[in-house]
C-alpha cells in the first residue's frame, strides 16, 4: 500500500506502523467549543480524528464543519458521511467543500435508520448506500468527474474510509464478502465496529486474510472503553450490530461499581495487546464515547505513545 | 396488489357527522382483497355511521355501494345518476380509485376511508407484507428474487449494513434483514458473485423522483 494522496493517516499506514484514530461526536447545538475541547484532549495522542455525522440519527453540528475546525487547530480530520441525510447532489457537494479546506481523509458509511434518532418521522435519502459513496468519492478522486458527468480540474484528495462490521452476524464469510464489496468500490481503510468478541473478529480476519483482502484493505480494530457495567449491559441488548460476550458484562460487573472504569481502561488495553497480532490489524480506531479524555491513558498504556509525525 | 387499511371510525365520523346524505363507496379490487374497502366493509361503515346518527338523534341517510374498479372511468360512471342525491362520499377504494372518483366527479365532496399503504402480498389472512415500491425498472434478475429497496429499510443496493442482527432489520427484529435473504437466495441460486460486485448508484428518475408518472403504451393505444 503506499500512499497517493496527502493523507497523513495514509502515509502513516503505508509505513506500516500502527495507526490510531480516534472520534468526536459534535454538540447538539451552536457551541464550536465543544468540538475544540474535545479535539484538544487528544490531539497529540492520534493520528487522525473522525467527526461523527449525526450518529444515532440525532441531530448536531455538521461534520464537515467540525472537521474544519480540526484542520483549523492542526489535526488531521476524518470526514464521516452517511447517506441518510443527503442526495448525491449534497454529498458530493460537501466533498468537494470539504477538499476545499484540506481535508484529506473521508470515511462512507450508510448510517442509522432515522427511526433511533431524534426525528423518527424525517424523510429519509439512501439515494446512494455507503459501497455507492466509495465509488463516488474514488469517482472525484481518480478520474475528476462527478455523477452526473461533469469533468473538473481540482480533484479532492482523498483517502477512502468505511466500516465494516464483523458481528452483524450471524454470518461471518457474508461480513467477509461485504468487505470484498467495499474493497472492489475502491475502499481503502476501515475501522470496525467495537470489538468485545475477540473470537469472531479473528475468524473475520482470518477469512478476509485468505482472502487477501488485508493486503487491499487496512484494517483499523475498533475499541472502545466500557465505563461501567451498564454500558455493557446496554451495548448488549440495546444497540444493533455490537456483540458483547457474556464474559465481558461479568468482568466489568465483577468489580467494585468505583472501579469499574478502570477495569474497563484495563480491557480496552488488553485488548490492543491482542489485537497487535492478529494479521491483517494496521491500527487502532478508539471509540470513547463521551469519554475522550481518557484517550490518552489508553494510547499510552498500550505502547503507542509517542505518535510518530 | 395494493394494500391498504380501513381509517379509524373517529376519523371518518369526523370528516360526515355534519352531513345528512352520504355514500360509501366500496371498491371490488384490491382492497376487497384485503379486506379493507370492498362491499363488506362499506356495509360495516354505513351501519356505524348510521347507528351514530340514531345515537346522536340525527336523521341522516348512508347508503353503501361497490364499485367492479375505481380506477377506471367506466366503472365510475356507474355513479353519474346517483351521487346528486347525497352530500359526499367516502371512498374505500386506494389513493388511486378516491383521486379518480374526485377528478370525475368535480363538484362533489369525495373523503378517503381507507388509509393506502402499499404494494405487498398476503402472507395469510389479515397479515400483508410488503415487495414492491414501483421504482419504475425491476432489479430482482440480480438480487436474487428479492427486492431490497423493498426489503431493506434503507433500501441499500449494496447491504446488508452493519446494523442487522441474526438476520433480523435494526429497527425491528421482526423484520427480516432483505439483505441476508438476498445473500441466502443468491448462494442457494450459486450466484455469490453477484454479492460482490458493487452495484452501481441507481438511476432513480424511474421512481417518484423523476415527478408524477405515466405510462404511455403506443402498442394498446387505440
Amino acid at each position: 500500500m503506499n500512499a497517493t494522496t496527502p493523507s497523513q493517516l495514509e502515509k502513516l499506514i503505508a509505513s506500516g506502523k500502527f495507526a490510531v484514530t480516534s472520534e468526536v461526536g459534535p454538540p447538539r447545538s451552536a457551541d464550536g467549543a465543544v468540538i475544540e475541547h474535545k479535539g484538544n484532549l487528544i490531539k497529540d495522542y492520534v493520528d487522525a480524528v473522525n467527526v461523527t455525522d449525526n450518529q444515532t440519527s440525532v441531530c448536531r453540528v455538521c461534520s464537515l464543519a467540525c472537521c474544519i475546525r480540526l484542520k483549523l487547530m492542526g489535526l488531521e480530520p476524518v470526514l464521516q458521511m452517511v447517506t441518510r441525510d443527503r442526495n448525491r447532489i449534497a454529498l458530493q457537494s460537501d466533498i468537494l467543500g470539504a477538499a476545499s479546506f484540506g481535508i484529506h481523509n473521508i470515511l462512507c458509511l450508510t448510517g442509522d435508520h432515522q427511526h433511533f434518532g431524534d426525528h423518527p418521522k424525517a424523510v429519509n435519502v439512501f439515494d446512494l448506500d455507503s459501497v455507492q459513496l466509495i465509488q463516488t468519492v474514488r469517482l472525484m478522486r481518480d478520474e475528476g468527474r462527478l455523477l452526473g458527468g461533469h469533468q473538473f480540474e481540482v480533484r479532492p484528495q482523498m483517502f477512502i474510509g468505511a466500516a465494516a462490521n464483523p458481528f452483524a452476524g450471524p454470518n461471518v464469510p457474508m461480513r467477509v464478502a461485504r468487505l470484498a464489496k467495499k474493497a472492489a468500490a475502491g475502499v481503502q481503510f476501515v475501522q470496525t465496529q467495537c470489538i468485545y468478541n475477540m473470537d469472531t473478529f479473528k475468524e473475520f480476519m482470518k477469512i478476509a486474510g485468505d482472502r487477501g483482502l488485508h493486503e487491499k484493505v487496512a484494517v483499523l480494530a475498533g475499541i472502545t472503553p466500557m465505563k461501567n457495567v451498564g454500558m455493557a449491559k446496554y451495548m448488549q441488548k440495546r444497540v444493533p450490530g455490537i456483540d458483547v460476550p457474556d464474559e465481558i458484562v461479568r468482568r466489568i460487573g465483577g468489580v467494585p461499581k468505583e472501579k469499574q472504569a478502570e477495569e474497563g481502561i484495563n480491557l480496552a488495553v488488553e485488548q490492543i495487546e491482542e489485537l497487535k497480532e492478529v494479521k491483517g490489524v494496521r491500527g487502532f480506531h478508539l471509540m470513547a464515547i463521551e469519554w475522550e479524555e481518557k484517550v490518552p491513558e489508553i494510547v499510552e498504556r498500550a505502547g503507542l505513545y509517542p505518535r510518530p509525525g | 396488489m395494493i394494500k391498504a387499511v380501513p381509517k379509524p371510525l373517529e376519523e371518518v365520523l369526523d370528516l360526515v357527522k355534519d352531513f345528512h346524505k352520504v355514500l360509501i363507496a366500496g371498491c371490488d379490487g384490491c382492497v376487497t382483497v384485503c379486506e379493507a374497502g370492498g362491499m363488506k366493509e362499506a356495509k360495516v361503515l354505513a351501519s356505524a355511521l348510521r347507528l351514530y346518527f340514531t345515537q346522536e338523534g340525527r336523521a341522516a341517510q348512508v347508503d353503501e355501494v361497490s364499485l367492479t374498479r375505481q380506477c377506471e372511468k367506466e366503472y365510475l360512471a356507474e355513479l353519474a345518476d346517483r351521487l346528486d342525491a347525497y352530500d359526499a362520499v367516502v371512498s374505500l377504494a386506494c389513493g388511486c380509485g378516491v383521486q379518480y372518483l374526485a377528478e370525475m366527479y368535480s363538484h362533489k365532496i369525495i373523503y378517503p376511508g381507507v388509509n393506502t399503504c402499499f404494494l405487498g402480498v398476503n402472507e395469510e389472512r389479515g397479515l400483508y407484507s410488503e415487495r414492491c415500491q414501483a421504482c419504475g425498472h425491476c432489479i430482482l434478475a440480480d438480487t436474487g428474487g428479492i427486492c431490497p429497496i423493498a426489503r431493506c429499510s434503507k433500501r441499500m443496493l449494496n447491504g446488508p449494513c452493519g446494523g442487522s442482527e441474526k438476520g433480523k432489520c435494526e429497527i425491528n427484529p421482526e423484520i427480516p434483514c432483505g439483505w441476508e435473504l438476498i445473500y441466502e437466495r443468491l448462494k442457494t441460486l450459486g450466484q455469490l458473485d453477484r454479492f460482490e460486485k458493487p452495484v452501481d448508484p441507481k438511476d432513480w428518475s424511474s421512481s417518484r423522483d423523476g415527478g408524477p408518472r405515466k405510462i404511455v403504451r403506443e402498442d394498446l393505444r387505440i
